[in-house]
Parts: C-alpha cells; structure tokens; sequence
C-alpha cells in the first residue's frame, strides 16, 4: 500500500532524513516512534507532497507522490502536528470545505454525519471551531483526515496535548480506523504504539534503526533475558550455584529484602529459557525459590538504549548500574 | 479550487477585514470624487480622480492581500492545502481571484459616483470605460503582487509593509523621472511603471500595450508565487 524507498532528505548538508526504507501493508497500522527531531515529520511530510524529496521514491498505492501528486494525495487522509482548522470556521463549515477541496463524490450529508459520529463530534457541529477545546480541535482534525474516506490515514502525534481520557479514546478511535484503513501513525509516546500499532518504526538520528512486528520488537532488542528469582538460602552458595547452571551469562546479588531470602539478577543467553533448569537445580540442593520476576526489556527500555546508546558496552555498563541501584534500593 | 476560493472570500467577511477594506476604498474614493469633480477648482478633472483612485491601491490592495498566504503559513493550514488534491497553480489563482473579486465588486460600486456626472454634464465615456478597465487590470497586478509577498512572510504586517513598497515602485516612481538625468534609467523606469501606461487611459486613449502589461505583469507575479511554494517544498 505504502512503499518508500531510500527516502533522503537533505538541507544543505544536513540530514533530515538519511536512507529510509519501508513498506506498509494494505489494512495495518504503523508506528513511527522517535525522540523529537529523529525525522518522523519529515519523513510524514514526504510521503504526503507536503514536502519532497532529496532523493528516494514514496508511492501510495502505486502512484509515485512526486509523478502524479493529485492522484497520490487523493488517496491520504493527513493529519499534520496541528490540526489544520480554520479557526473561525464551525465545524460544519470546515468539513464541508474539506469535502469540496478534496472534491469527494460521496453523499455529503450521510458521509460527513457518519464522519462525525466516528470521532464524536456531532454535538459540535455547528460551533466555532476557535471556541472548541484542544480535544475537540484535534478529533475535528481527525475528521478532516477521514473526509472522502481516503485509503491511507496518516497522523502526525495525534495525541500530543490531549487529557489521558480523550487519549484513549483517540487511541480506541484509531484500532477502529485500522480494520478498514491502512494507518501511520508517529509519536514518541511508547505505550502508544504498544497499545495501538500492528508494526513499530523506530527512527533515529535521521535512520530507520528498527522495523518488526509489535509482539517481536522487544525479542529482537534484548540481547539477552533477565529475571529477578527470590531463593531461600545459603547467599553465597546459592550465587555460585546459579552460575553454574547450563544458560546463565551474568548473575549478582540484588539485596536481600527478608531474613532468610535473597533476590538476585540472572541474565541468560537469548531465546533461552532457564526457568526450569534454575527451578530443578535449586530445588534439588533444597534452597526453594519462592519469587521469580521477568524482567523483560520492557519497550521503554528498548527505546532508549536504542535511541541513546547504540554501543553495546554502555549499554551493558548502564544495565550493571541499574542492578546496583536496585540492589542499594 | 472552487472551494478555496469560496471559503477565502467567505473569510474575508468573517473578519472585520473585508469591510473595513471596503469602507476604506468607498469612504475615500468617495470624497476624492467630490474633491476633483464636484468642487470648482482648476484642476478639476475626472482624470485626476482616476489617478487617485490609482494612487489609493498603495495603501487599500495590501488589506487584501496581506493575509492570502501568511495566515496559512501561521496558522499552519498551509499544510492542509498543500496535502490536498489541489495544484499550487489551482490554489494561488484561487487565493488571487477571491481578493480579486472583493477588490472588483468594490471598484465597481465605486463607479456608481459617475452617475453624478451624468447628472450636470456629458462625462466621456471613453475616458470612464478605458480607465476602469485599466484600473482593474492594475489593480490585479498590484494584487497579485500582494499575493506574493504574501508567500513570503508568515507575519501579516510585513506582508503589507512589503506589498506596499513594491506598489509604491510600481505605481510613483515615475514621478522621480524630473529629477533623473540618466535617459537610460528613465525608460526603464517608465517602462515598468504602471502609471504610465495608465496616463493615455485617462486622456480617453484606449492602449493596448497597456493591458497586455497589466496581464502580464499579474502573470508573472502569480507564478513567482507558485515558484516560491514549490521551491519551498524542494529545500
């Protein structure tokens, strides 16, 4: 549905976007996460004519955005930063100039009024758009985005500045707009993507530096597995033992919390489960494990270290000085 | 295209600017009127009106123009139209021609004071006719002009202050011509004033290189402006 390829944004002799490539399947709903100023915009901007390219091709649908930009634009419902509205416009007369500058065909009545029941703005129909909230001003910029029902829905933070309530309810608003629209979203809120997104984006520094699936991208980025086991022991011995046993990489104390127990940090080579073998070989010396945590990289954790530090050492260095904050907590 | 140029002539009376434009150009093209016609005097001419009415453009067009593009800019729908199925061309001419038509439709109300004449004399018609026509083809130049520095800014005062300067070199640098003495400059300074050209109109003269001028000269100013938005894409 949407193909870019070796997207280049130049101005001067800096990077705005440097080499990105990626394709969206027709029905899935894309995040584009980055730190502010990674290129998310820009790469947004590209793909909808707002701007062009240094270098690189963006094709929605087929249609090459900068050959035949009218016919590519007909097919992309946008949603900028800021909602696009004109202020002293009501809502009703806002959506009906979206209607004609997009030159839609649909009924305009039943299409507009399904519009707003979509995104629950039907009570603010006939109101100035100036006098509307922050929540109210984005959902009408929702609605501008849905207006000729285009194939492609693309949002540029659609959350940003939102109360948690109405955040959700975007969020619920968007997961709808997936099953029959192909959606791209960008932010740099995690949970958002995680909530929301078929697939994740992650941009930095101008560079795409991942593209996978929601439910893989935390496998890909944890080099290895750590868990947070609770056992009733000897400290000393219990440490040595887990060292020993088949799959450990790295363990240390975390701190002992209870008289008679010690939490301790266990990181095992990737896509290895020790959970077992610890159990067997801990239960067999006696010393009952009465806690066992995931620590899973959680996505944030992901992002950071993908984002901050893409050398592996620090990041190594960073993971030891968490444990012993832990540890001193 | 349709609906931007309806939704930017709607907006010009959503605002007060739209009728204070108007109230400007009929309160003043009024009493030049009466001053250079009604009131005995030597110079008392509707040519010297007409002139006038010229002059007048350096301080009303900019009230229109001023807004086209910079409010876009800063209220950032820019990017709505931009991202729509619109081309750069549709949406300037758009623009253009809705600050075209209230300029137009005020000019022509203001041609209601001729009436007068008829009333105490016999006014050439020529003269009336062929400077109108003029005047509206100068008046889209000086808009069109306006519609570009518009392009520029996002700040609706320098919009104006700009549009206003380029109109003043258009419009009275020719009145600098006594004081050159280089023969070379004074051609090119009359060759691009749009003043001169206007002088024949207001002797009943209908000049064709003129109009061709005028059109021209809206032309050019129009692109520029399509030029600057898609070399703003480019970079």
């Amino acid at each position: 549905m949407i193909k870019i390829e070796h997207l280049v944004k130049r101005y001067g002799d800096k990077y705005a976007v440097n080499d990105i490539s990626f394709t969206v399947e027709e029905g899935e709903i894309v995040g584009f996460l980055g730190p502010n100023g990674a290129g998310k915009t820009t790469t947004m901007s590209m793909l909808t004519g707002f701007l062009s390219s240094t270098s690189g091709r963006a094709e929605i649908n087929g249609i090459d955005i900068l050959e035949d930009p009218i016919a590519a634009k007909r097919q992309i419902g946008y949603l900028p930063e800021n909602p696009p509205v004109y202020m002293e416009m009501t809502v009703r007369e806002y959506l009906n100039f979206i209607y004609d500058l997009k030159g839609c065909t649909l009924n305009r009545s039943m299409h507009l009024k399904e519009i707003c029941d979509t995104v629950r703005i039907s009570d603010v129909y006939d109101r100035v758009i100036r006098n509307l909230s922050k929540g109210y001003r984005q959902r009408v910029g929702i609605a501008q985005a849905l207006v000729g029902n285009p194939k492609v829905i693309i949002f540029d933070e659609p959350t940003v500045g939102l109360d948690p309530k109405q955040i959700i309810e975007i969020r619920n608003l968007i997961k709808t707009l997936g099953k029959s629209h192909t959606v791209i979203l960008s932010t740099h809120i995690l949970p958002e993507v995680q909530a929301v997104c078929d697939r994740i984006i992650i941009i930095n520094k101008c560079k795409i530096v991942a593209n996978e699936k929601t439910e893989d991208i935390s496998k890909v980025f944890e080099g290895s597995r750590r868990l947070s086991i609770k056992v009733c022991g000897p400290t000393s011995s219990v440490l040595s033992t887990i060292r020993g046993v088949e799959g450990v990489t790295y363990a240390e104390v975390l701190g002992s919390h209870d008289a008679d127990s010690t939490s301790y940090l266990v990181e095992s080579a990737p896509g290895v489960d020790i959970r077992k073998m610890l159990f067997n070989t801990l239960a067999a010396k006696s010393w009952p494990i009465i806690g066992i945590e995931s620590m899973g990289a959680s996505l944030e954790d992901i992002f950071i270290s993908v984002v901050d530090e893409p050398d592996q050492t620090t990041r190594k260095k960073r993971r030891r000085n968490r444990g012993d904050a832990e540890k001193e907590a | 295209m349709l609906a931007i140029y309806k939704r930017e002539l709607r907006s010009y009376f959503v605002s007060p600017i739209g009728y204070i434009f108007v109230a400007i150009f009929l309160i003043a093209s009024g009493l030049l009127f009466s001053y250079c016609t009604l009131q005995a005097g030597t110079g008392s001419s509707v040519s010297t009106y007409l002139t006038l009415v010229m002059y007048m453009f350096i301080i009303v067009l900019p009230l229109l123009t001023m807004k086209l593009f910079s409010d876009e800019k800063r209220m950032r729908t820019e990017q709505l139209l931009l991202t729509s199925p619109v081309s750069l061309m549709g949406m300037v001419v758009a623009k253009f021609l809705a600050a075209y038509t209230v300029f137009a439709a005020t000019y022509l109300i203001s041609c209601l004071d001729f009436l007068v004449l008829y009333q105490y004399g016999t006014p050439n018609a020529a003269i009336l006719l062929g400077s109108s026509l003029a005047i509206l083809l100068a008046g889209g130049a000086c808009i069109a002009i306006g519609v570009f520095i518009s392009a520029l800014t996002e700040n609706q005062l320098i919009a104006a202050l700009g549009t206003m300067a380029i109109i003043v070199f258009f419009i009275l640098t020719s009145i600098l011509n006594g004081y050159i003495d280089n023969a070379v400059i004074r051609s090119v300074i009359n060759w691009v004033s749009i003043m001169e050209r206007f002088v024949n109109f207001t002797s009943g003269i209908f000049d064709f290189n003129a109009i061709v001028y005028y059109l021209s000269l809206s032309f050019v100013f129009l692109f520029l402006t399509v030029r600057v938005y898609d070399k703003r894409r480019w970079n």
